[in-house]
């Protein structure tokens, strides 16, 4: 991209309430990131600039995010961005430093230009910083006066998302920097039809929803959790069902051993993949009652195909011990789910935990004991 | 009105635990709470606002924080059962999701997930 002469403004009455900020602190975030496309002059100095399409390499580090694979170091500079081509009246939209709200928010605006103010999130969304507080006023002022945003710009406006305001007092702001800000729709999406509605976010633009297709993408975070417990109790399991059985060690082994990795797989498929994708139509409001429910379903279909020999206690005990363990194991995961989840609030978190931890805990134990008792009696 | 139909679509989690308090005495009427509730938990009435959805309410304190009359009292936190266990247990500084706030502090570096 070329080079973008940047109109000086002459118009810099500072309010003089701001934030102090040393001289060394004015920071402008790197030019050599990979999707910095250019640059402009400003009288702030040098910016670097972005364009509002992605490449490759943007979305193809999204789906190594969501799979868990640099995601805590998935992050930019913060400091302030030009989106095309802006100028002094251009609208200043305030951003996380987590690389997919970055490009979430690029993406939205194409074919415009403004200014991004990234916020030092350490790589955190918009709405996880919030609640945390790094995306908060403290750091929104900081940023505002580090990134001499009031010589970029001749308003005095910012549009934060909606998500972002659990951490920031707007009223704050203004007192502190001079800044209003206005909070524009909970989904980059909507921003076009915000912006050109005249800065005014609808009832829907402000409604957070869970929809299928936000609970999909969350499920290979949950599985990718899932992995290391996975491989520290599977083989132990199979390992006890091949030397404690009543048969030849790969005997026992291809029988009880593998049944038991396989139900064990089952009921973390059960809490980490069915309960987000049926979230909606699971029964209870409780997560754990929904993965408990999903949990029985599994353990019954399961048992069922593995045709066990109700007649013996033996065969009794098995199967009520894997009716035991793979609902405790659904339901621990889906409890697990509130957090990635839109509508939980804190007081239901631990007013569900209060019972359900406990009983989880109980049936994973006693189905474990039971198993092991029915391996060892067979 | 659609704004009925949105309500009707989303999920409520447990009812009667949300510790959402509103002061309509010292209410001004600003709307501010409107604009930052993502579930429609407010609607205002002649003079101030009023709760509609308490049990929608998911505590994320956005209200109370840009609330300019202090009028909104709620304990805000993220509901997310991993942070309960996190600092039950003492490990990851009870965070949630999204790993520690230091990432200079390698040693609680954490990938657990939730939140996109």
């Amino acid at each position: 991209m070329d080079k973008f002469e940047f109109p000086i403004i002459q118009e810099q009455s500072d309010c003089g309430c701001g934030v102090a900020v040393a001289a060394s602190e004015k920071t402008v975030p790197d030019l050599d990131q990979s999707f910095v496309s250019g640059f402009v002059d400003t009288p702030a100095g040098r910016l670097p600039q972005v364009s509002s399409a992605l490449v490759w390499q943007d979305r193809w580090g999204s789906i190594k995010a969501r799979w868990g694979v640099g995601r805590m170091d998935y992050s930019v500079n913060p400091g302030i961005y030009a989106l095309g081509t802006p100028d002094n009246s251009s609208p200043v939209f305030v951003s996380a430093n987590y690389k997919m709200s970055f490009d979430r928010l690029r993406q939205a605006l194409a074919e415009r230009s403004g200014w991004i103010l990234v916020l030092d999130t350490k790589g955190i969304n918009v709405w996880c910083a919030a609640g945390k507080g790094t995306f908060g006023t403290d750091e929104l002022v900081r940023r505002i006066e580090s990134s001499s945003l009031k010589n970029i710009v001749s308003h005095r406006k910012l549009i934060l998302p909606q998500l972002g305001a659990p951490g920031v007092a707007a009223h704050k702001v203004k007192q502190m920097s001079g800044f209003k800000v206005q909070y524009g729709p909970v989904r980059a999406e909507d921003l076009p039809a915000y912006l050109d509605g005249g800065f005014q976010t609808t009832a829907q633009m402000r409604i957070i929803t869970f929809p299928l297709k936000e609970r999909a993408v969350l499920i290979p975070i949950e599985l990718v959790e899932t992995i290391k417990p996975f491989l520290m109790i599977a083989p132990l399991l199979f390992l006890f069902a091949a030397i404690a059985g009543p048969s030849a060690f790969w005997t026992n082994a291809a029988s009880f051993g593998l049944f038991a990795v396989w139900a064990f797989l089952c009921a973390i498929i059960g809490g980490a993949v069915l309960n987000p994708l049926l979230l909606p139509y699971l029964p209870g409001r409780a997560f754990s009652i929904k993965g408990f429910s999903i949990g029985m379903v599994i353990a019954l279909i399961i048992l069922y195909l593995r045709g066990i020999n109700l007649s013996a206690w033996a065969g009794r005990m098995e199967a009520l011990a894997w009716f035991l363990i793979i609902p405790a194991v659904s339901g621990y995961l889906a409890m697990n789910f509130t957090g990635a989840s839109t509508y939980t609030s804190l007081s239901g978190v631990k007013k569900e935990m209060r019972w359900a931890l406990p009983l989880e805990i109980a049936c994973g134990a006693a189905g474990v004991l039971m198993w092991m008792g029915a391996i060892l009696i067979y | 009105m659609t704004e009925g139909k949105i309500k009707m679509k989303n999920s409520v989690y447990l009812k009667n635990v949300v510790t959402l308090q509103l002061d309509e005495n010292k209410c001004t009427g600003c709307g501010m709470c409107l604009d930052v509730c993502p579930h429609e938990v407010f609607k205002m009435n002649s003079k101030h606002v009023v709760i509609q959805n308490r049990d929608a309410c998911m505590e994320c304190g956005a209200c109370s924080l840009n609330c300019p009359a202090n009028a909104i009292a709620v304990e805000s936190g993220v509901g997310c059962a991993a942070a309960v266990i996190n600092s039950m247990l003492g490990r990851n500084n009870g965070e949630c999701c999204c790993g520690p706030v230091d990432i200079s502090d390698t040693t609680t570096k954490s990938k657990s997930g939730c939140c996109g």
